[in-house]
C-alpha cells in the first residue's frame, strides 16, 4: 500500500472546505426565506391579537366586564335603557347550535367512519373519502340556503310537521352538523386506520368478529384521535357564521326551544360589521369584543383538544 | 425442479422414496401421506368438550390435530404455495422451516383461516381438524379461530391494561366463569403471573417485549384452545426472552398441539419434534415463486440426516 501524500491529503482539504462554504451559503438563504414565512404568520396573528384587544380594552373602559359576563340581554344596537351588553344570549346561542350540530354529527361521523375504516371494501373507500373531503371543503353559504330554502320549509314544517320560526335554531343546528360530519367523519378515519393492522390480526386471531375488533380493538386504540376529531368538529361548528345568520335569524334569545330564532357570537359579528355603524363608537366595539370572546372559547377548544391528544395518545411502533 | 419436489413433498417420510420418484414426469394428484394417518376410531377423552362448536366425523380423529391435503393459496393470480399436504401430530411441536418467501407462513396461516382476512387471498385443498375440514362451506372462520389460537411474529398487545388483553378473548367468546380466574390462569400458563400480578391494571405497552410476546401467548392461551400456532414468536426478541419462550412450550406441549414457524434454526432443533422444510420453487419464466414443502419427518432427522440435498443445504447454512 502506498501511502497518501501531502499534496494529495491538500487537495481533498480544500475540496471539503470548499463543498462546505458553498452549501452553508444556499441553506442559509432558505433558512432565512423559511423563517420569513413563519415570521409572517406569527406577525399576522399577534397583529389581530393585538386590535381585538385594544379595542376590547376601550370597550371595559365603558361597560362593565361584569355585565358583559353574566348579563342577559344582548341589545348593543339600541338606544338608551334599551341598550345592553349580555353576552350571555350570544354564547347560549353559539354552544346550543352546535349542541344541535354535534347530536346530529357525532353519531353519522362515527358510523362513517367505522364503516369506512373497517367494513367498507377498498374501492368504496377510495371513491367515498374524497367525497367526504370534498363536502368538507364546500362553501357554508351553499349549506346556509339549503337550510333556510329546504330544510325548514320541507323537512321542518312539511314532512315533520314541526311550527318553526322561518328562522329557526333547529334548521341551522341540524345543518350545521351536516357541514361538520365530514370533519369528524374524515379525521376519526384517519385515526382508525393508523391502528396497526397486527392489532386487528391480534383480535382475528382470538376469535373476534368484525364488530368486535371496530368496537372493541380498533376504536379505543383510535380513541385520542377521534376525541380530536370531536373537537375540531365542534370548534368548526362555533366558528360557524353563514348558516347561521341565513337560517338561524338574528335574535339574541336564550331559551332552549329550538323552533326559535337564534344569534351567535360569529353572525352577530358578520351581521353588525356589514351595517353602517360609524367607527370607534361602543357599538363598533361590540363587533371586537365579540370576536376576542370568540377567539378565546376557540382557543380555549384546541387547546383541550391539544391537551386530550397529548394525555391519551397511544404511539405504536 | 417441479416434479421433483412435488414427489418430495407427498411421498418424502421414508427418505429414499425421493429418488425414485424424481423421474416422474408430472404431479399425479392427491397422494395421502403413508405411515401419517394413523387413523384409529378412539376417541380421546380430553377432547370431547372441543366437539361442540364445529360438527366432526369420526375420520382422522386419534393421534393427529391436522390433516392437510394439497393446501394451496393464491394471492390474486399469484401462487403462494402448493401442493402442500402435512399431518401434525398430537400435543407435538411441529415447526415451519425455510427461507424467506418459502410460503410458511402463508401456510400456518391456512390452519385457522387467517388468510381470509387478506383481500384476494384464496386457499384451496383441504385442512382438516378433529375430522372436520375447516375449509368446507358452512364452517364459521370466527369460530374456527376461537379453538386455534395464534401468537404473531412481533407482540401486539392491545393498547389496554394487561388484564383487559387478558380477558379480551374470554370475553368476545363469552366464556363462562370468574374472569379473574380465567385471567390468572391464562397468565400462570403464559409463565408471567409471577412477574405482572401486583400491576395487572398497568398498560401492556409498558411491558419489555419479551413480556408482551408472553402476554400475547396468554392472551391466546385464555380461551383454551387446543392449538397454539406460533409466527416467528422470537423473531423481535433477545436471546434471554427467547429461552423462557421455548421453555413454555414445552411446558404447554404437555397439554396443547403447537405449529411454530422460524427462521431460526436452532430453535426448531430445540423446540421440535418435527420439522417440515419449506422451499421456493421458481416458475419456468424465473417470475414467480410458489413455495413447496421439501421433506418433513422427525426434527432430529431432519438436521442430522435429511434424505433432499436441499434440506441438507438449508439446515448447514448453505442458502437460505
Amino acid at each position: 500500500m502506498t501511502p497518501v501524500t501531502s499534496t494529495e491529503r491538500e487537495r481533498v482539504r480544500t475540496d471539503l472546505v470548499r463543498a462546505r462554504s458553498a452549501r452553508s451559503a444556499r441553506e442559509g438563504l432558505i433558512k432565512g426565506i423559511l423563517v420569513l414565512a413563519a415570521l409572517l404568520s406569527i406577525a399576522t396573528t399577534t397583529a389581530i391579537v393585538f386590535t381585538l384587544l385594544q379595542q376590547t380594552l376601550s370597550f371595559f373602559g365603558t361597560v362593565s366586564p361584569w355585565d358583559y359576563f353574566t348579563g342577559t340581554k344582548w341589545t348593543p344596537l339600541l338606544a338608551g335603557d334599551q341598550q345592553s351588553f349580555g353576552v350571555l344570549p350570544l354564547l347560549w346561542g353559539t354552544f346550543y347550535l352546535t349542541g344541535i350540530g354535534l347530536l346530529v354529527a357525532i353519531p353519522c361521523g362515527l358510523l362513517a367512519a367505522i364503516y369506512l375504516s373497517e367494513f367498507a371494501k377498498p374501492r368504496v373507500r377510495k371513491a367515498v373519502k374524497p367525497i367526504l373531503e370534498l363536502l368538507a371543503g364546500m362553501p357554508t353559504i351553499i349549506f346556509g340556503y339549503f337550510a333556510l330554502t329546504f330544510v325548514t320549509p320541507t323537512i321542518l314544517r312539511g314532512l315533520f310537521g314541526i311550527p318553526v320560526n322561518q328562522f329557526n335554531g333547529l334548521s341551522a343546528g341540524l345543518v350545521l352538523g351536516i357541514l361538520v360530519i365530514p370533519t369528524i367523519a374524515s379525521v376519526s378515519e384517519d385515526a382508525m386506520r393508523s391502528v396497526p393492522s397486527s392489532l386487528r390480526e391480534g383480535a382475528y386471531g382470538l376469535g373476534a368478529g368484525r364488530l368486535q375488533v371496530a368496537l372493541r380493538v380498533v376504536f379505543p386504540a383510535a380513541l385520542s384521535g377521534i376525541v380530536a376529531a370531536l373537537i375540531l368538529g365542534a370548534s368548526r361548528a362555533v366558528g360557524e357564521t353563514v348558516i347561521i345568520l341565513i337560517a338561524g335569524g338574528q335574535e339574541p334569545s336564550m331559551t332552549l326551544n329550538p323552533t326559535q330564532s337564534f344569534q351567535s357570537m360569529a353572525s352577530f359579528i358578520a351581521a353588525t360589521a356589514r351595517g353602517d355603524i360609524p367607527q370607534n363608537t361602543l357599538k363598533y366595539e361590540t363587533i371586537f369584543v365579540v370576536g376576542f370572546t370568540l377567539f378565546c372559547v376557540t382557543l380555549l377548544l384546541n387547546g383541550i383538544s391539544a391537551k386530550v391528544v397529548g394525555r391519551f395518545r397511544q404511539v405504536y411502533e | 425442479m417441479g416434479s421433483r419436489s412435488f414427489s418430495a413433498t407427498v411421498t418424502n417420510r421414508g427418505g429414499e422414496l425421493s429418488s425414485l420418484d424424481e423421474s416422474l414426469p408430472e404431479p399425479t394428484g392427491a397422494e395421502v401421506l403413508p405411515g401419517e394417518s394413523v387413523r384409529t376410531s378412539e376417541v380421546m377423552s380430553s377432547l370431547d368438550h372441543h366437539e361442540k362448536g364445529i360438527p366432526t366425523s369420526d375420520a382422522g380423529l386419534g393421534m393427529t390435530i391436522f390433516d392437510c391435503q394439497d393446501v394451496e393459496v393464491f394471492y390474486g393470480s399469484h401462487q403462494a404455495i402448493r401442493d402442500v399436504s402435512l399431518s401434525f401430530g398430537l400435543r407435538e411441536v411441529t415447526a415451519l422451516i425455510g427461507p424467506s418467501g418459502c410460503g410458511k407462513s402463508t401456510f400456518l396461516r391456512c390452519l385457522n383461516r387467517m388468510n381470509d382476512l387478506i383481500p384476494g387471498a384464496k386457499v384451496g385443498g383441504h385442512v382438516i381438524y378433529h375430522g372436520q375440514d375447516l375449509y368446507a362451506p358452512e364452517i364459521d372462520p370466527v369460530q374456527v379461530r376461537k379453538r386455534i389460537g395464534m401468537v404473531f411474529q412481533k407482540p401486539n398487545p392491545f393498547p389496554k391494561s394487561i388484564y383487559d388483553n387478558v380477558a379480551f378473548g374470554p370475553r368476545v367468546v363469552g366464556m363462562e366463569g370468574d374472569m379473574d380466574e380465567i385471567v390468572e390462569r391464562a397468565l400462570v400458563r403464559g409463565a408471567l403471573w409471577e412477574e405482572v400480578k401486583d400491576r395487572l391494571d398497568e398498560n401492556a405497552f409498558g411491558m419489555s417485549g419479551g413480556q408482551q410476546q408472553r402476554l400475547c401467548i396468554a392472551r391466546a392461551l385464555a380461551t383454551d384452545p387446543d392449538v397454539l400456532l406460533m409466527d416467528e414468536p422470537c423473531s423481535a426478541l433477545d436471546p434471554i426472552s427467547t429461552g423462557r419462550i421455548e421453555d413454555l412450550m414445552s411446558e404447554l406441549k404437555e397439554r396443547i398441539s403447537i405449529v411454530i414457524v422460524t427462521h431460526n434454526m436452532q430453535q426448531a432443533a430445540r423446540v421440535s419434534d418435527k420439522t417440515a422444510f419449506f422451499n421456493v420453487e421458481l416458475a419456468a419464466d424465473e417470475k414467480s415463486r410458489t413455495g413447496v414443502v421439501v421433506e418433513y419427518d422427525a426434527t432430529e432427522t431432519i438436521f442430522t440426516n435429511p434424505s433432499d440435498k436441499r434440506t441438507e443445504d438449508y439446515v448447514t447454512g448453505k442458502f437460505g
